[in-house]
């Protein structure tokens, strides 16, 4: 929908627009150029020249076998996360949902974890894997499991995923309660009279409805894997042991940062960048579609 | 509800106790473990009732006069340099999608869709796909270890200027015509009607990019290099370098509490705003 009402200047919308395009121009676009630039550029090892290379970065990058176990590390971890992350949300979003008094103070109690930063739930959770003095580490080796993430690979993948999940939930939560309170009650209570109980009105009526907001959790969810978790990763298990969780956003800083390979990192974050596109899209195209209904 | 089981209601308050026990239970052992000595959190397995050393470690922290590795730099400023990133981002990051809201809405100018998709399009380049090239900009305008280069590449946003942009396209335009007709000028009808309007959206954006401002993580780690300009969540990651046992858990333990105590208290009181904010934007 259009203004009708309009205010008529000619430089005051560019005034008021210019500190948010300048923002934008100088650390958003100049900076995401310039990484187009440098990815089709090869650096001498010490800085001081470079040469105009096409596509031979990216022609390395994937020929890469660490780069191709990160890929395939970061989709294991995103659809680990995504998935507890969204099952677990929906279940305790489900019984809030049912909840007659205390829904408020249940909410209050789920919701805070978004507060805590991702680094510091790493910390969080760290201290409770720790191998040799955390309370978790201590209690699974009562039971006769031997725990030390620094060495086990897949230890280590499975204490990034809680952690990430642990601070993930409150958010898809939220989301699912807002869209299982937006179900006309009517449908429900119709579907109880035809004799439904509450797993088949769950099943064929609550979660049916739910699914643009399972979608759009799922979207967020994946992106969130996908950048957001660098602080759980850095805070925790630095990408090892190996490269076991060396996830993809990892890997960009460790290559650009510490290994000082600028054309590596380039070219990662131009495939980086064109997931980001992909995704956005898809979430895109599918509210489009939404709007319809 | 439609039918009442005892049973089922059981069950209900059963899960979400268990839910409200794991989410908590991260926390709680952290809070323990900074009530005591480093000492007696290296015995296996660690108590699980609080000590009595609360206050000595949360002293010792905040004013630095713990001795070890890490940090040098007292909690306490690492706390300020936190606070003052994250009101200068989210103050900011409000201002300028405001006025940005504002032109793309109220005016008719040659540019306008494309400037509101220069912005929206921001959205697809996070911090981390582009931390080298952002990295060498800062560098470059001398804006390392400074507040200016903790907050100002961070002050875009796409989502705040797309939920204003939404919430003024609601204003009615009688109020626009109103104002026009007695006279009026754009910037105040700007500051004396529309600005009043979103005192609501202001908050609950607030909330959302205060919470974003704090626990920033990979950029204060590139842009900043000397102790004194790391933000608390940062500084923590310098507390945990050595070992198991080399480390004094109790004072990182209690550094993480204070850590995450301010942004969770924003979410807690004013959970109203941020749940609406949250659940708008995003949609």
């Amino acid at each position: 929908m259009e203004k009708r009402a309009v205010f008529r200047s000619r430089w005051l919308p560019w005034a008021l627009l210019a500190p948010q395009l300048a923002v934008v121009g100088v650390f958003f676009f100049w900076p995401a150029a310039q990484a187009l630039y440098q990815s089709a550029q090869l650096q001498d090892a010490f800085g001081t020249s470079s040469e105009f290379v096409g596509l031979e970065n990216f022609r390395r990058l994937f020929a890469d076998e660490t780069y191709i176990a990160s890929f395939r590390t970061t989709a294991i971890f995103s659809v680990l996360v995504a998935g507890f992350g969204l099952a677990i949300a929906l279940l305790l979003a489900t019984y809030a949902d049912r909840v007659l008094r205390g829904a408020l103070a249940y909410r209050t109690l789920l919701i805070w974890p978004y507060a805590v930063a991702p680094a510091v739930a790493g910390v969080l959770w760290l201290f409770l894997f720790a191998p040799a003095i955390g309370i978790v580490s201590f209690a699974l080796r009562q039971l006769g499991y031997e725990w030390n993430f620094l060495l086990d690979g897949t230890q280590a993948m499975s204490l990034i995923v809680m952690a990430a999940v642990w601070k993930q939930v409150s958010y898809n939560f939220l989301f699912f309660l807002a869209g299982l309170q937006s179900i006309p009650r009517s449908l429900i209570e119709a579907a109880a009279i035809d004799g439904a109980g509450p797993w088949r009105r769950f099943r064929t009526v609550v979660f049916p409805l739910l699914s643009p907001t399972t979608f759009f959790l799922l979207v967020i969810n994946i992106v969130y894997a996908f950048f957001d978790t660098f602080a759980i990763v850095d805070a925790t298990t630095k990408g090892g042991p190996g490269k076991d969780t060396a996830i993809l956003v990892y890997k960009v800083y460790y290559d650009g940062f510490k290994g000082m390979d600028l054309g590596s990192s380039a070219a990662q974050s131009v495939v980086l960048m064109a997931i980001v596109i992909a995704l956005t899209v898809v979430q895109f195209r599918y509210i489009e579609r939404r709007v319809q209904y | 509800m439609v039918e009442r089981r005892s049973a089922l209601t059981a069950l209900t308050h059963l899960i979400l106790a268990l839910g409200v026990l794991i989410v908590a239970f991260p926390v709680y052992v952290a809070f323990i473990a900074s009530t005591h000595t480093a000492d007696a959190i290296v015995q296996v397995p660690m108590p699980l009732t609080p000590g009595n050393e609360m206050l000595a470690n949360y002293s010792a922290v905040l004013t630095g006069s713990a001795k070890g590795a890490g940090a040098a730099v007292p909690v306490g400023r690492m706390m300020w340099v936190s606070l003052v990133s994250a009101v200068v981002i989210a103050v900011g990051k409000i201002a300028i999608s405001l006025l940005s809201a504002f032109a793309i809405v109220y005016f008719r100018f040659p540019g306008r869709t494309l400037c509101f998709w220069a912005i929206f399009i921001t959205l697809m380049l996070p911090v981390e796909v582009r931390i080298g090239p952002t990295y060498q900009v800062v560098s470059d305008l001398g804006m390392l270890n400074t507040y200016a280069g903790l907050t100002i590449p961070l002050i875009a946003s796409a989502t705040a200027t797309f939920l204003f942009r939404q919430f003024f396209k609601t204003v009615p335009d009688e109020l626009a015509e109103a104002a026009r007709i007695d006279g009026a000028g754009p910037m105040r009808f700007f500051f004396t009607i529309l600005l009043p309007l979103s005192v609501t959206n202001i908050a609950a954006m607030f909330v959302i990019q205060f919470i974003y401002g704090w626990n920033q993580y990979l950029w204060p780690l590139l842009v900043t290099t000397e102790e004194r300009m790391y933000p608390v969540v940062m500084g923590i990651r310098s507390m945990i370098a050595g070992g198991d046992a080399v480390n004094e858990w109790n004072l990182i333990m209690a550094t993480a509490i204070l850590a995450m105590l301010p942004p969770a208290l924003v979410v807690l009181l004013m959970q109203r705003w941020f749940v609406k904010g949250l659940v708008d934007t995003e949609k």
